[in-house]
């Protein structure tokens, strides 16, 4: 499988066309090469990641409301094949599963054998990565295949997967990619990002930029027409519309000083005093890596299994040690987290832990809000 | 360094000897083959422990021996009563070794001040061996080890070897003393004012509860050591020991990756935070 090499030289300025009754070709091709193709699809009155097999299985015709505490999916008829713009799951589910086994083992005359579980049988080919979540996939690279530790786990399901991105049209009432930088055009580590264009007309097509040789193979093989200016002149205005539309913001720069400078602050116990550390905003975010482990053994005492799972810094036992906990108070864990996205992911990561996804705002079920809780810390403590 | 895919399967390693420290107390040593997948490790570093079918627990090098794993283990939980329970001949995984060690380098030539609070001194126990083996390198190597109760100090036989010892200065103090003691009672930080070292030529490496070790490196401060020659040992959550599962992050430390060893100014404002 190749990678997501820049593209060896530039392709037609203004990218290429896919016209919407050709999506297929797409999907088929990306089935054909051997991927697992996964989109978005309705399942259960829930915005899902699931298996792709064509166009038809998009969530045509839909919408969602985002708003804290609160997603609810809508079927208003929209003519976009993309009007929705995420829901609770994330790519993480599928690069970094909320539950595997790492390994197994049983007992020998020389002690145990382990046997590691591998890897899936195919790559991932994403279809519909929002570009704040392409952010975010950029983020676990970072923390999960960056440091001196490299994830085996991780790199086993990220290596070879093609990303597909659509621009969004239309961004819901918690997102705020444009505060964060990470949107609503995707930026780079694409293999393909397409731009939806005239949705519910004849000429329906998606706008089709190449950001790896492997996209660009792709483009060439579909024998993709060259777009016009007028084609991304459209796509440009699509996005600076959404851009304009942004739900929330936040001042990104003033965040990190502000955390910086209120580690002891009596804000923490107002927050406290609505967080319930039920972690939802840790199990929707699409950075959140933290897991634990399960250590397992049959009745036997022969066979035993280690198992890995998602795990949250708003859990009690998180940072359980010897002489007791020491995040004991939830303010104290809700400022671990906010202070990781914001503040310390700078320091370990050189980047923001946020993507403005705005996941965190919606599926909190009291309605705790990231960019709020920035906004109440004290600016100037001096 | 590039990286490495990290190893997720504990290697086999069959226990060679156990001795019972204190109570809850054992010192555990592995026998570690020629081109063992685990390594010797160095002062200060960690390895995972897997006591089969149990769980893991980050457990610290007690000495510096290349041809075993020597590791004192408090059963305080699950796998640590478990490791506890091993006998000469059983098998016990292990990963490692990780982590940042003791700045052995850096003191080379230099007056050592080691501070251990209870089983804070098996980590250091690992430093006495090194200066110990190489003696002529190092200069004044003093230690001051502060225990519970008598009855809860390790390593006895060697603490009385090492008092006998005129290289290495070593003093004990415990919390509350019984019928039998007749040592220094009090905190551990009491035992450092007088000393016999040169404050400006001085590494200070301090392991212990974080109060301890905070006021270790108040002490030391005071006596005129630079603060980029003092170091702490930290203890947080871990699970991976890779800097991947989250769980033993200070800040912006993550203490299986960057420490668990750290220059004291690195960490003294984070230290200083509550529930940080």
């Amino acid at each position: 499988m190749t990678s997501n090499d820049p593209p060896a030289s530039p392709t037609a300025e203004a990218g290429h066309i896919l016209p919407a009754a050709h999506f297929d070709a797409l999907l088929t091709l990306l089935h054909e090469d051997g991927f697992d193709v996964r989109g978005p699809r309705v399942q259960g009155g829930a915005l899902e990641i699931g298996k792709l097999p064509n166009a038809a299985a998009l969530p045509q015709g839909c919408s969602a409301t985002q708003e804290p505490g609160a997603w609810r999916l809508q079927h208003t008829g929209t003519p976009a094949w993309f009007g929705i713009t995420h829901g609770g799951m994330s790519w993480k589910a599928l690069l970094h599963p909320a539950r595997t086994r790492l390994w197994s083992a049983e007992r020998t005359a020389d002690g145990f054998s382990v046997h590691e579980d591998a890897g899936p049988a195919k790559p991932f080919a994403f279809i519909g990565v929002r570009a704040c979540d392409l952010r975010a996939i950029a983020v676990q690279d970072n923390v999960l295949q960056r440091g001196p530790y490299v994830d085996a786990v991780y790199n086993a399901r990220r290596n070879g997967a093609f990303l597909v991105t659509v621009d969004c049209a239309e961004p819901s009432g918690t997102c705020f990619c444009v505060s964060m930088g990470s949107g609503p055009a995707a930026g780079s580590g694409y293999d393909l990002a397409l731009t939806e264009l005239d949705a519910g007309s004849a000429s329906h097509r998606f706008l089709v930029r190449t950001g790896s040789r492997a996209g660009e193979a792709v483009v060439q093989r579909l024998g993709l027409c060259e777009a016009t200016h007028q084609d991304s002149a459209s796509a440009k205005a699509i996005v600076e519309g959404a851009s304009a539309r942004m739900g929330r913001s936040m001042d990104a720069t003033a965040a990190r000083a502000t955390l910086s400078a209120n580690r002891e602050s009596p804000h923490w116990q107002d927050v406290a005093q609505r967080c319930l550390s039920c972690g939802n905003c840790t199990m929707v975010c699409p950075t959140c890596f933290c897991t634990t482990v399960e250590d397992t053994s049959d009745l036997s005492g022969d066979i035993a299994e280690r198992w890995r799972l998602w795990d949250s810094c708003f859990t009690f036992g998180f940072t359980h040690v010897a002489g007791g906990t020491v995040r004991e108070s939830a303010g104290a864990r809700y400022r671990h987290w906010i202070s990781h996205k914001l503040l310390n992911l700078h320091e370990q990561f050189d980047e923001s832990g946020c993507v403005g996804c705005g996941r965190c705002i919606t599926w909190c079920p009291v309605g705790i809000d990231i960019t709020a809780e920035v906004a109440a810390l004290p600016q100037d403590v001096s | 360094m590039s990286a490495a895919v990290t190893q997720l399967a504990p290697v086999p390693l069959r226990v060679a000897a156990v001795v019972r420290e204190t109570a809850d107390s054992v010192t555990l040593t592995l026998a570690r083959p020629d081109g063992s997948a685990v390594g010797p490790g160095a002062p200060g570093q960690f390895n995972m422990l897997y006591p089969f079918g149990i769980g893991e627990a980050a457990i610290s090098l007690s000495s510096d021996s290349a041809e075993t794993l020597v590791h004192t283990v408090r059963g305080v939980g699950a796998v640590s009563e478990a490791l506890g329970r091993l006998r000469p001949g059983d098998w016990v995984g292990v990963r490692g070794p990780f982590g940042a060690g003791w700045p052995l380098e850096a003191a080379r030539g230099r007056d050592i001040v080691l501070v251990a609070g209870g089983i804070g001194l098996a980590p250091l126990r690992s430093v006495i061996h090194a200066v110990l083996r190489d003696r002529a390198a190092f200069g004044r190597l003093f230690v001051a080890y502060g225990a519970r109760t008598p009855r809860e100090r390790l390593y006895v036989a060697e603490l009385e070897d090492w008092q006998a010892r005129s290289d290495i200065d070593i003093a004990v103090t415990v919390d509350a003393g019984d019928a039998h003691w007749s040592g220094r009672v009090g905190f551990v930080t009491a035992l450092l004012a007088n000393a016999p070292i040169d404050p400006a030529r001085c590494i200070v490496m301090a392991c212990g509860p974080e109060v301890m070790m905070r006021a270790a490196a108040r002490q030391m401060l005071g006596r005129g050591v630079p603060i980029e020659n003092v170091y702490v040992s930290l203890e947080r959550n871990m699970k991976c020991a890779a800097g991947l599962c989250g769980h033993c992050q200070v800040g912006p430390l993550f203490m299986c990756k960057d420490g668990p060893v750290f220059p004291f100014g690195r960490v003294q404002d984070l230290l200083g935070v509550r529930e940080i």
